[in-house]
């Protein structure tokens, strides 16, 4: 039995698709995933990600216990509402997940974690926690909204509780405001301007209606994972995992090795500082077809690799990849395709951000 | 519910076949195909002068999420195809009958297509 978010109802109202993903009902895309694309590149489009699930820490000792649990430092979040991005790993440095932690009071921390993860996710956390007395709630009473385009803020904000409005306009990125159970942070996964909404499942529902209302167009995990990948951001499960550490997933730039900082999997990654066997790079094709996930990349110079995210680029109108390739990667670069070496173009993600095309 | 005109063969991999006057046979999806497979960005056809095997795959249909291979229905030869879907494949979405046409074949042998489904055989197959 897949599990249904509150608004599964809504979603077949609009003749969404539904799909199984991570073991939840959810709408893969409405009427056409590229236009539902195009809308959050131009205008304004919201994701129901409730499937996705937020995680309150707390204690007196959550920072020093995030300190430990994450590849990334919350040392860097200063002031109240910061938002940091970060692993978190293994003690062999493998991937458990990604996630974003929000700090919102010294013994208050929200984390927010994948689909597929909670629960694992969860018991890890909860094994970590214990020995720094840190509290972990899951909390399922709260769903999540991703409102996101250049004109995500704006109509978002004409629909939030009076409280939240001013703030939530006033927010920096990666930053965070709350009400009592409404929660906005100007965060997402599309590579534009937008709101992260947390908040009570039926507040959730009648929000929605709103912003449906306003114009703001529905949008499915389809057009999320077109537009995550031209922003060039990795999905926890294809592009790195238990077995990948971040170092060897593009993720080398969210690992913080501060000085004297025990942080878990740092013993078995802090040598990939100075050689690091694999690289990850991004890919434009430029000959004819789609670079989809687990194609054979290969260079003149003799290093090989394999895609690990590929697809069409509705905004670029061509095919993007991220590929993981031998460190000493050079020269021409090569797809494999149905059994044709397409010819590729090596860049350095994002392929778009903020409506722009920047490869 | 998707658009199955009566007057073209289908067969169960949902291609469509229309027989011409000159006994030369249109290719293409199928409505529910194109529905099935979502924006279609790429399309390959076969190369005319190909000479084709029936269930032959020999063109290939990518949407957004996946690629699909599409066969001949019948055994021939590929006599012309489709050059706009290199520079537009939504029309296998917009208009999968008429524009999005795919590719034209010489059939090796005419009453191969009568053993082809009906509209109401393709009907049932998707049902």
């Amino acid at each position: 039995m897949l599990k249904k978010t509150a608004l599964h109802s809504e979603h077949q109202r609009l003749g969404a698709k539904l799909v199984d993903f991570a073991g939840w009902d959810m709408p893969i895309q409405y009427q056409s995933q590229l236009d539902e694309h195009h809308a959050v590149r131009s205008g304004a489009g919201m994701f129901d990600v409730a499937h996705m699930s937020a995680v309150d820490l707390r204690g007196e000792r959550t920072r020093e216990f995030l300190r430990k649990l994450l590849a990334n430092d919350v040392a860097k979040l200063k002031t109240p509402g910061k938002a940091l991005y970060s692993c978190m790993l293994r003690e062999d440095g493998g991937i458990i997940d990604d996630l974003i932690t929000y700090f919102l009071t010294e013994d208050w921390f929200r984390l927010v974690v994948n689909a597929g993860t909670t629960d694992k996710d969860l018991a890890w956390i909860s094994q970590q926690a214990a020995a720094f007395g840190v509290a972990v709630t899951h909390r399922s009473d709260l769903g999540i909204l991703a409102v996101q385009g250049p004109q995500a803020r704006e109509i978002a904000a004409r629909h939030l509780p009076a409280a939240l409005s001013t703030p939530a306009l006033a927010l920096g990125a990666f930053q965070a405001v709350y009400e009592g159970d409404v929660f906005v942070g100007r965060t997402g996964y599309t590579g534009e301007d937008g709101f992260e909404l947390i908040l009570p499942h039926a507040g959730l529902v009648t929000l929605w209606g709103a912003l449906l209302a306003d114009g703001v167009k529905p949008c499915g995990l389809g057009a999320r994972d077109t537009l995550r990948l031209e922003a060039g951001m990795n999905l926890y499960g294809q592009d790195m995992d238990e077995s990948r550490h971040p170092l060897e997933s593009g993720l080398g730039w969210t690992v913080a090795f501060t000085e004297g900082r025990d942080f878990i999997g740092r013993a078995a990654i802090e040598g990939f500082r100075t050689s690091c066997p694999q690289g990850f790079v991004g890919l434009v094709l430029e000959g004819r077809g789609i670079a989809r996930s687990h194609m054979k990349v290969r260079f003149a110079s003799g290093a090989t690799g394999e895609t690990t995210s590929g697809g069409f680029a509705p905004s670029m109108k061509q095919s993007i990849a991220l590929a993981r390739v031998g460190a000493d990667f050079d020269g021409a670069c090569e797809v494999e395709i149905r059994g044709q070496w397409v010819a590729a173009r090596v860049v350095k993600p994002p392929f778009v951000r903020n409506g722009k095309v920047l490869v | 519910m998707s658009n199955i005109p009566t007057d073209l063969k289908y067969v169960a991999s949902h291609e469509w076949i229309k027989t011409l006057p000159d006994g030369t046979l249109l290719i293409g999806i199928t409505d529910h195909a194109q529905a099935a497979l979502g924006d279609l960005v790429f399309v390959e056809v076969p190369q005319v002068g190909r000479v084709l095997k029936a269930d032959e795959a020999c063109a290939v249909v990518e949407s957004v999420k996946a690629a699909s291979d599409v066969y001949s229905p019948v055994a021939g030869e590929v006599v012309a195809v489709n050059e706009a879907l290199a520079g537009a494949p939504e029309l296998l979405n917009s208009d999968p009958y008429g524009e999005g046409w795919m590719w034209k074949l010489k059939p090796a042998n005419a009453a191969d297509v009568d053993g082809l489904l009906d509209a109401a055989g393709y009907a049932k197959s998707i049902a």
